[in-house]
C-alpha cells in the first residue's frame, strides 16, 4: 500500500498511437508490492490498450518499462509471462471441451514432454486452497459456470508464478456474491505480496477492491488517487469529464393495458436442451419488467422466442391480445414488437452496411422509403440525418460503414431504429452492456421516455444497481425459470442475487 | 518507420481506377520477361495478341462470343456470391440450360411455329439452368448441405448428361459419325449481328444494368445485400432468409442457363461438343474481378475474352507453344488479383515519434 523505493510495474511515458486515435498519449503507471489498481475510464479511454502493451500484445510507441527496478522490453505475451505478468481477459481464453488441469498446463513450455499429472494436480489444489479459489480439477469447462472458469483463468496465472495480475472488467459477468467471493481472492493475493490492475468503468468495484485508483480519458491520466480518499460520483466526473445523472428522473408507472403475455412458454435452447421452462408473465404499457439473471439463463432464448426468431415448444404467446405464438419474425415486427438484441455487431446492426442502410432496415418495406418494389436511396439519407441529429449519433456521415463506429453510437444506432419502429413492446437485451457511462445514461434515458410514451419494455440487465433503477417491476431468470416477480421498490439486491444464484428465501446466503 | 495496411474507410475513385491500369502494367512486365526467356519479341508479341483480340472484325466478333456466356454466367456467380452461397456450379447450369433448349429447338418444331421456337428454347435454357441451381439451394437450406460440393458434382453430372445425349438417343444419324444432335431448324436460330456474334450480347448488357438496379435500388436487392452480410441480422430484420437465398440463386442458375441456350441457338446451332469449355468456371473469376458489381462484369468478361481470343493468336502467329496463351492469361490475373487489395486497403507509413530518452521501441 504505501510507497516503496522500487515499485513492482513502473510505466513511463507511455504512448501508443492507432490510425487516428492516439490511443495513450504519455502515460504514467506505478503498481506497488502487494498493491490493487483500479484503472477506471470510458470505452477508448485507452485502458486495454495499456494493459495490452504491459502484457506483451502491443508494443509501445515509445515509452519505457521497468518491473522491479529494471528495464525491460516485452515483445509478447511470453515475455511479459516471464516478468511475472498475466492477464484475465474479458472473454476466456479456455478450451471448453478441455478439464480445468488441462486448461492449466495448456501452453506451458516447462511441462515435461511425458506430462506428470499428478503434481500438476497436486500443486493445483494447494493453489486453491491457499487462495480460496474453489475449483474440480477434472471437470470440463463447459460444465463450469462463468464465476468457476473465471477462478480457472486466475488459477492459470498463479500456476505460472504471476504476480502482477491484470483483470479485464472481472465482474462483468458475475452474481454480487460471486464478486464478493471475488474480492476475498484479491484480498489472499495481495497478502501474499502479489498485486493487480483492475480494469473497469464501475464505480461499485472500484471502491470494493482497489487500494488506488487511477483514471484515464482520451488516453491521459486525468486523475490518480488513494480509493479511501475519494466518492464515486467525483471519480465519474473525471471519468466522464462532466457530472453524470447517477439517478435518472422517472415519474412514477402509470401501467396501461397488458401488451405482451406469456403462458407457460417453454423452448430449447442452441443444444436442444431446454432452456424455458413454464415462463408465464405480463407486461403492461408504460411499464418497465426488468429481466435479472447471470448470462446464459435463458434470456437470450427468452427475447428470442418473443420476437419470433425462435420457436416455443409449449405455451402461448399474445400480443396485444392476439395468439402470436410461433409467428414469423415479420409479423411480430407487424405488431410493432421493437428487439435490441444482445449482439449488437453481428446481428443487431450490419457491418458492412452503411449508417443510413442500417437505419432503414426496419423501413425500407414501405413508403416513404420505397415505392413499390424500389427503395427511394436519397429518402433513406433524409431519414438517416434526421435520425443521427435526433439521437445524436456521432458519424462522419450517414453513409459511413457502421463498423466504424464506437460501440456506444453502434448500440445509439440500433436504438434510433427499434425506437422509431416501436408501437407496442421494446425488448432490450443489455442494451448497455459495454458501453461507457455517458452512453449508458443515454440508454437508460430512451428506455424510461419508452415507457412514458406508453410502450411495454421489457429490460434485460445483468447489472442489477441498473436493473433496480430503471426497472418498475425485476423478474428473476434462473436455469431458465422465472424465481419470482418483484415490484422495484419491495425487493432488496441481495435477494435478487441469492434468487440469481437458484437460492430461494429459505436457503441462507 | 513502419509500413501499415489499413482498411480503407471508404472507397477511393482514384484507387479504384488507377489500380487496375498500374495492375494491368505490372502484369505486363512480367509477362515480357516470360516471352523474353522463350526468345521472343515482347513487343510484338503484345502487339499480335491486341490485333488478334479487336484488329479486325472477325477477330472482334470471336472476342464478343467468348465475352456474351462469360458476361451472363459473371452475372450468375456474382449474385450467389452476393449472399455468400457459393456456386461453382455455373458450368453445370450452362450446360442444362443449353440442353434444354438443344431439346426445345430439336423436338418443339410443331409445338412452337415460327420464332416462338426460338423464344421457347431460350426460355427453356433458362428455366434448366434455374432448376439446375435450384437443387443445390434447397439442399442447402432445408438440409444445411454444403453448396460448394453440390454445385461442383452437379456440374459432373451435367456435361455427362449432356454427352449421354449427343452420343445417345440425339445424335445424328446422318451426322458421319461425328458425336451431335442434327442441326436446328433455322427458326430456332438466334441471328448474329457480326460474325459469329449474337444478340444475345444485347442481352447480356441490358441485364447487367437491369441487375445493378435490382441489387441496388430495390427492396430485393436490400434484402440480399443484409442476408449476405449476415443471415443472422437479415432474420432478425424479419426477412425471409431461406425463401431469398432461393430466389436468388435460382436467378444465378437462369442466367446460366441461358448462357447455355444462346451457346446452342448462337453459335452451334446443334447440342455438340464444345458446349462445356469452362465459362462457368472463368466465371467465377469474372464475379470476383467485377467485385460483385454486376456493371463491371460486362467489362471484365470482354478483357477476359480478348486475352483468351488473343492468347489463340499469339500462339498460331508468334509460333510460341500452344500452353504460352493460357500462361500469360495467368499471368495477367496475377497482378490484377493481387491490386485489388490495394482498392480496400491502403498503405500508410508511420514515422516513429522520437521522445527524449526513450529508446526506439520497435527495433528489434
Amino acid at each position: 500500500m504505501k510507497n516503496t523505493p522500487t515499485p513492482k510495474v513502473d510505466m513511463r511515458n507511455i504512448s501508443k498511437s492507432f490510425p487516428g486515435v492516439l490511443a495513450n498519449d504519455c502515460v504514467d503507471l506505478k503498481l506497488n508490492k502487494g498493491e490493487v489498481l483500479a484503472l477506471l475510464g470510458e470505452n477508448g479511454a485507452g485502458k486495454s490498450t495499456l494493459m495490452n502493451i504491459l502484457c506483451g500484445l502491443y508494443r509501445p510507441d515509445s515509452g519505457e518499462i521497468y518491473i522491479d527496478g529494471r528495464q525491460v522490453e516485452i515483445r509478447s505475451p511470453r515475455d511479459a509471462q516471464k516478468y511475472g505478468i498475466g492477464m484475465v481477459h474479458q472473454h476466456f481464453k479456455l478450451v471448453d471441451s478441455m478439464n480445468v488441469l488441462e486448461n492449466i498446463i495448456l501452453g506451458l513450455h516447462n511441462e515435461p514432454f511425458f506430462l506428470d499429472l499428478k503434481r500438476v494436480r497436486n500443486r493445483l489444489v494447494g493453489l486453491a486452497t491457499q487462495y480460496h479459489l474453489d475449483v474440480d480439477p477434472d471437470a470440463s469447462i463447459w460444465q463450469l459456470s462463468v464465476g468457476e472458469q473465471q477462478r480457472v483463468e486466475i488459477l492459470k496465472l498463479l500456476y505460472r508464478n504471476a504476480d502482477i495480475l491484470i483483470l479485464d472488467e472481472p465482474t462483468a459477468v458475475l452474481t454480487p456474491q460471486e464478486s464478493h467471493e471475488l474480492s476475498r481472492v484479491v484480498h489472499v493475493m495481495k497478502q501474499e505480496g502479489k498485486s493487480a490492475i483492475f480494469i473497469t468503468h464501475k464505480m461499485e468495484e472500484v471502491m470494493e477492491f482497489s487500494d488506488r485508483v487511477m483514471v484515464l480519458r482520451k488516453g491521459k491520466v486525468v486523475a490518480e488517487a488513494s480509493t479511501v480518499e475519494t466518492t464515486p460520483r467525483e471519480l465519474a466526473r473525471m471519468m466522464v469529464g462532466r457530472d453524470v445523472l447517477f439517478h435518472i428522473e422517472k415519474k412514477t408507472a402509470n401501467p396501461g393495458k397488458v401488451v405482451l403475455e406469456l403462458t407457460h412458454v417453454e423452448a430449447l435452447g442452441d443444444r436442444g436442451l431446454p432452456a424455458l421452462k413454464d415462463i408465464s408473465f405480463q407486461l403492461r404499457a408504460g411499464e418497465i419488467l426488468g429481466i435479472a439473471g447471470v448470462a446464459g439463463n435463458g434470456q437470450k432464448e427468452l427475447a428470442e422466442v418473443i420476437t419470433g426468431l425462435r420457436r416455443s415448444t409449449k405455451g402461448k404467446l399474445q400480443i396485444s391480445g392476439e395468439d402470436m405464438t410461433n409467428r414469423s419474425p415479420r409479423e411480430i415486427i407487424r405488431r410493432g414488437v421493437a428487439h435490441i438484441p444482445q449482439d449488437r455487431t453481428s446481428v443487431g446492426a450490419v457491418g458492412d452496411l452503411s449508417v443510413a442502410s442500417n437505419l432503414a432496415m426496419k423501413r425500407y418495406r414501405s413508403k416513404p422509403l420505397a415505392a413499390g418494389f424500389f427503395l427511394l436511396p436519397k429518402r433513406m439519407l433524409d431519414l438517416a440525418r434526421i435520425l443521427i441529429e435526433k439521437f445524436r449519433i456521432s458519424t462522419p456521415s450517414p453513409k459511413t460503414q457502421i463498423k466504424f463506429l464506437s460501440g456506444g453510437n453502434i448500440q445509439k444506432t440500433i436504438l434510433a431504429r427499434e425506437i422509431e419502429a416501436a408501437k407496442s413492446v421494446m425488448v432490450a437485451v443489455y442494451p448497455s452492456r459495454g458501453l461507457d457511462v455517458g452512453a449508458t445514461e443515454t440508454v437508460h434515458r430512451l428506455l424510461v421516455s419508452q415507457r412514458d410514451a406508453g410502450l411495454g419494455v421489457l429490460f434485460f440487465s445483468e447489472d442489477l444497481d441498473e436493473l433496480l433503477q430503471i426497472s418498475d417491476r425485476v423478474a428473476v431468470l434462473f436455469e431458465g425459470r422465472i424465481m419470482g416477480i418483484f415490484d422495484t421498490n419491495a425487493v432488496t439486491i441481495d435477494r435478487l442475487g441469492m434468487l440469481m444464484a437458484g437460492m430461494t428465501e429459505e436457503a441462507d446466503a | 518507420m513502419r509500413f501499415l495496411f489499413e482498411k480503407r474507410k471508404s472507397t477511393s475513385v482514384p484507387a479504384l481506377i488507377l489500380v487496375p491500369i498500374v495492375s494491368f502494367l505490372v502484369s505486363l512486365v512480367l509477362t515480357a520477361v516470360l516471352l523474353g526467356v522463350f526468345g521472343a519479341n515482347p513487343f510484338r508479341t503484345f502487339a499480335a495478341m491486341a490485333v488478334g483480340a479487336f484488329g479486325s472484325s472477325h477477330g472482334f466478333a470471336e472476342t464478343l462470343v467468348k465475352a456474351i456466356p462469360l458476361m451472363l454466367t459473371g452475372l450468375g456467380v456474382a449474385i450467389a456470391f452476393k449472399i455468400k452461397f457459393w456456386n461453382i456450379g455455373a458450368e453445370g447450369q450452362l450446360t442444362m440450360g443449353g440442353v434444354a433448349a438443344a431439346g426445345v429447338a430439336l423436338f418443339g418444331e410443331r409445338l412452337f411455329p415460327g420464332h416462338s421456337l426460338l423464344f421457347c428454347a431460350l426460355l427453356g435454357g433458362l428455366v434448366a439452368g434455374a432448376l439446375w441451381a435450384g437443387i443445390p439451394a434447397l439442399f442447402k437450406t432445408s438440409l444445411k448441405v454444403d453448396e460448394t460440393l453440390v454445385t461442383l458434382m452437379m456440374n459432373y453430372i451435367a456435361i455427362l448428361y449432356s454427352e449421354f445425349l449427343y452420343y445417345g438417343p440425339w445424335r445424328d444419324p446422318k451426322g458421319y459419325g461425328f458425336p451431335g444432335s442434327r442441326m436446328f431448324s433455322a427458326d430456332a436460330w438466334l441471328p448474329r449481328i457480326m460474325g459469329r456474334a449474337h444478340a444475345g450480347i444485347w442481352v447480356a448488357l441490358a441485364l447487367a444494368i437491369l441487375l445493378w438496379i435490382v441489387l441496388k435500388r430495390t427492396r430485393w436487392g436490400f434484402e440480399l445485400q443484409i442476408i449476405g452480410a449476415s443471415q443472422k441480422a437479415a432474420r432478425y430484420q424479419g426477412i425471409a432468409v431461406e425463401r431469398n437465398v432461393v430466389l436468388a440463386v435460382v436467378l444465378s442458375g437462369a442466367l446460366c442457363g441461358l448462357a447455355g441456350a444462346f451457346e446452342v441457338t448462337g453459335i452451334s446451332h446443334r447440342l455438340q461438343q464444345g458446349l462445356s469449355i469452362g465459362y462457368g468456371y472463368t466465371a467465377i473469376i469474372v464475379a470476383w474481378m467485377s467485385q460483385l458489381n454486376p456493371l463491371a462484369v460486362p467489362f471484365v468478361a470482354l478483357a477476359l475474352a480478348a486475352l483468351a481470343v488473343g492468347g489463340d493468336q499469339v500462339q498460331m502467329m508468334m509460333g510460341l507453344p500452344a500452353s504460352m496463351g493460357v500462361v500469360m492469361q495467368g499471368l495477367i490475373l496475377f497482378p490484377m488479383l493481387a491490386g485489388s487489395l490495394f482498392t480496400e486497403y491502403r498503405l500508410n507509413v508511420v514515422r516513429t515519434e522520437q521522445k527524449a530518452a526513450c529508446p526506439d521501441p520497435v527495433k528489434e
